[in-house]
């Protein structure tokens, strides 16, 4: 076993969220824009508000009979994942993404709403429900939901799609599944356990059944759409939102000997879990800190994937600037793009690279983020998970 | 150059310090080892709920687990904390807390109908639908249902009661989920991020719509009238898999860290592999490629030729495609010697756990080296010419094992193959 770390660098990204695709149309929508320019959709599912998916054309990145078998959710993916190789230059290059491996953050997959709301309909007046059950759902489910459902098909749609076969796994578990995703990748590159990786996950928020299943915890915002911050006066609450999101990661020796460029480097993923409270959550954040290559006056920019929902959110803040000062210039990307749940932390890595590459930072969302003095050569990102797990990763100038 | 702590790459020595085991045949691993190489089958009827209608009515449940309510997170939180207990007390890992990560192959756990008729139930709505659901979650809070059906509960729920170090990974790789968990653990180890990994697999997800799915898949066996004969792998007459609940959970930790702790190793891990399938989302290359590929890694991986491997721990799920498969392809790896080396199905007797698969098979592979007793296949009474294996046929038999390869194979062209032995060298 060596001790040499491998760096790891950032050389491929593939984007999908209301702003539309690729990191180039992300970067010149987002840098200097506030939360007012964020594609909202705030009646579809009212009381509750949606950052939608843009037009797309799921043909540019599969075909149709690929198209078919997938529910929206995992052609989000796959597109995205489309893109990011694209964007690598490494899509097609079959030596490439057959050695390639891939790690996928995923939740489950899509209900038969009409199915599902039949036999709700019939509950009403039978008692023999079990039965129902039986009678009906052999006839009327398509034998590829069940494919839709499994967690894995992400992954699996991917390895056929764009033939990405070195290794398939696929993290769950919500916001925390994007955070594992991207602290496995990052160490298996870093260790040499991989040379080039294709990292990321996929959201589709305009679900009704996915609107039940977070509302029963209650953590949606009803009947506003403002800023993270400003939400957390009203009470807080969280916007989902649809996105798509696929790094390619590589070692920068594997990178170099292919001529690719990187957008930047990862160069430390922490993770943690406990208890949600305000004293042990906002010591995990400082142990977090601790595991970062930071010294006592670094003042990173900061990304935060902040879901919104009240006390967490505040601990998060209260953790950055306890360490960072008031002044930190942290932006709640969520503001713009929603809480993508398993795609919230990756993307946030994403919009740190091409903040990085593009030397720059991006303006305050809100009234309430502080302005960047200088162009940061260190992007800190963080995120909390709207009931569980914590995770931050330093993202910094390649060079 | 290997040592005692030591591979030969370089890398620490993977030792097994603990297992624990739940399937259909019992709970822990005594009930299961004596039911496993008495030849017992734990298939039967179902009874969770009614049948009528259906085309598959029999499956591997696990009936025997207190638990607040009958769902598929329940149960496969319920079966997961008893093996995990069950591994880290053999292990010797008491009231301190596990020095290191848990790796929990999770199942697919979502609402269930008996929530959304709940739902319904207590909604102001009338008007059938997600709307009328969702009008009963804002009328009040749910917290123990919306924790149920989120994907990584169950692995938060075992990290806070085992105390397991970190943010615990709830992982999928369909049917190939156990081993991965274990791959997971080995590299992190490997990696040296820990000295010691807590490795769980657990699988309750036989409900009415988890089995019809399966069925509309025509993947499973509906041999209805005789539920122990059902599984048949490696039969010419085999028809499919039977759907199967249970759990298992490994120790793993650093030979050297298990050696300064006093501990006794049961045996070690030497190598994993792995190769993803681009071929289609249920069945997989037909010149069996990728699989090869995995096998060969993980002999690769453990430093060792097909001629060192004493037995094999097949993933034989009972399907025509899937046998035939993983015959051709350990053929092409072993050359003519497969037809001389062991090998056998648990899932003869207690189906496919499906999610927790691999880490079952994985234990009773320790058990078989330990034991030094290979289970049978069973149901072995019309043999597949096609599949000329020394499969163990339906009897157990006493046999020196001192290594063991073991299959996994998931949905969505997921292949995972570990090596596991008796010592390192």
């Amino acid at each position: 076993m060596s001790d040499k770390k491998n760096d790891v660098w950032i050389t491929g990204i593939g984007l999908v969220s209301c702003f539309g695709e690729g990191p180039d149309t992300h970067w010149e929508k987002l840098h200097a824009s506030g939360a007012a320019s964020a594609p909202i959709d705030r009646e579809s599912y009212a009381p509750y508000a949606v950052h939608p998916l843009p037009e797309i054309d799921w043909t540019a990145q599969m075909s149709r009979k690929d198209m078919r078998q997938m529910e929206n959710w995992q052609r989000i993916g796959t597109y995205a994942a489309g893109l990011a190789l694209d964007d690598a230059g490494m899509k097609e290059d079959e030596e490439l993404v057959s050695t390639m491996d891939l790690v996928v953050c995923a939740g489950g997959g899509e209900r038969d709403l009409e199915v599902d709301t039949a036999i709700l309909a019939e509950a009403r007046t039978r008692n023999d429900r079990d039965l129902i059950l039986n009678e009906r759902l052999p006839q009327d489910l398509r034998p590829t939901l069940f494919l839709a459902q499994l967690s894995n098909l992400m992954a699996g749609n991917i390895s056929i799609v764009h033939k990405v076969t070195g290794s398939s796994r696929t993290y769950m578990g919500e916001e925390s599944a994007g955070v594992t995703a991207i602290r496995d990748a990052v160490a298996r590159i870093s260790h040499g356990q991989s040379s080039h990786l294709l990292v990321g996950g996929g959201y589709n928020a305009e679900r009704v059944d996915l609107f039940l299943n977070i509302e029963l915890g209650r953590y949606l915002a009803r009947d506003t759409a403002t800023p993270v911050q400003e939400r957390q006066e009203a009470g807080g609450g969280m916007i989902p939102g649809s996105a798509g999101v696929f790094l390619v990661l590589e070692s920068a020796e594997h990178a170099s000997a292919r001529g690719a460029k990187p957008y930047a480097k990862i160069s430390a993923v922490a993770s943690d879990l406990g208890a949600r409270n305000a004293e042990e959550t906002l010591a995990r954040f400082s142990r977090m800190l601790e595991k970062l290559p930071l010294d006592r006056d670094s003042r990173p920019a900061i990304l935060s994937g902040a879901s919104g929902y009240a006390d967490i959110t505040g601990w998060e803040f209260d953790a950055l600037r306890s360490r960072f000062g008031m002044e930190a210039a942290i932006r709640a990307y969520t503001s713009m793009v929603g809480n993508t749940i398993e795609a919230n932390f990756p993307f946030g890595i994403a919009l740190a690279a091409m903040a990085l590459k593009n030397g720059s930072f991006y303006e305050p969302f809100e009234a309430a983020e502080k302005p960047v003095k200088i162009p940061p050569s260190s992007i800190l990102v963080s995120t909390a998970g709207h009931y569980r797990g914590e995770g931050m990763a330093m993202v910094e100038a390649a060079s | 150059m290997s040592t005692q702590y030591t591979d030969h790459l370089g890398r620490p020595v993977i030792a097994v310090t603990g297992l624990g085991v739940v399937t259909s045949l019992g709970n822990g691993k005594k009930e299961n080892w004596e039911a496993l190489t008495a030849g017992k089958s734990g298939i039967k009827k179902i009874t969770r709920f009614p049948t009528d209608g259906l085309n598959t009515v029999i499956a591997g449940t696990v009936d025997f687990m207190e638990t607040e309510e009958v769902s598929a997170p329940a149960i496969s939180y319920a079966m997961a904390e008893s093996t995990a207990g069950e591994a880290l007390e053999e292990a010797g890992f008491g009231d301190a807390g596990f020095p290191g990560p848990l790796f929990f192959a999770a199942p697919p756990v979502e609402m269930e109908w008996q929530h959304r008729f709940a739902l319904m139930e207590e909604s102001p709505s009338k008007e059938p639908g997600y709307e009328q659901l969702l009008e009963a979650a804002r009328a009040k809070p749910h917290p123990q249902m919306h924790h149920l059906i989120q994907l990584g509960t169950i692995a938060y729920k075992l990290a806070e009661k085992y105390r397991t170090q970190g943010l615990p990974i709830s992982l999928s790789t369909a049917c190939a989920s156990g081993a991965t968990a274990l791959q997971q653990g080995i590299e992190a180890i490997r990696r040296g991020e820990t000295e010691a990994a807590l490795c769980v697999a657990s699988d309750g997800s036989v409900t009415a719509e988890g089995l019809i799915r399966f069925s509309l898949l025509s993947a499973l066996s509906t041999n209805n009238e005789t539920p122990s004969g059902a599984s048949r792998p490696f039969s010419k007459d085999r028809d499919g898999f039977i759907m199967s609940e249970g759990s298992a959970a490994l120790v793993l930790e650093t030979m050297e860290h298990a050696v300064a702790r006093g501990a006794k190793v049961i045996g070690v891990i030497r190598g994993v592999g792995e190769k993803a399938d681009s071929f289609h989302r249920t069945r997989s290359s037909p010149d069996g490629k990728p699989v090869i590929t995995t096998i060969s890694a993980a002999l690769e991986d453990a430093g060792m030729s097909p001629d060192e491997v004493g037995y094999i721990n097949a993933h034989g799920t009972s399907t025509p495609e899937n046998d035939r498969m993983e015959y051709n392809s350990l053929k092409a790896v072993f050359g003519e010697r497969i037809h001389e080396v062991p090998i056998s199905s648990n899932k003869s007797m207690i189906g496919h756990t499906l999610t927790a698969g691999g880490a079952v098979e994985a234990v009773f592979s320790f058990l078989t080296m330990k034991e030094s007793i290979i289970p049978p296949t069973i149901n072995y009474d019309n043999p597949d010419p096609d599949i000329p294996l020394d499969v163990v046929p339906n009897v157990k038999r006493e046999a020196e094992v001192k290594s063991v390869l073991s299959n996994s194979f998931g949905f969505g062209g997921q292949n995972a193959c570990l090596v596991f032995a008796r010592e390192m060298a």
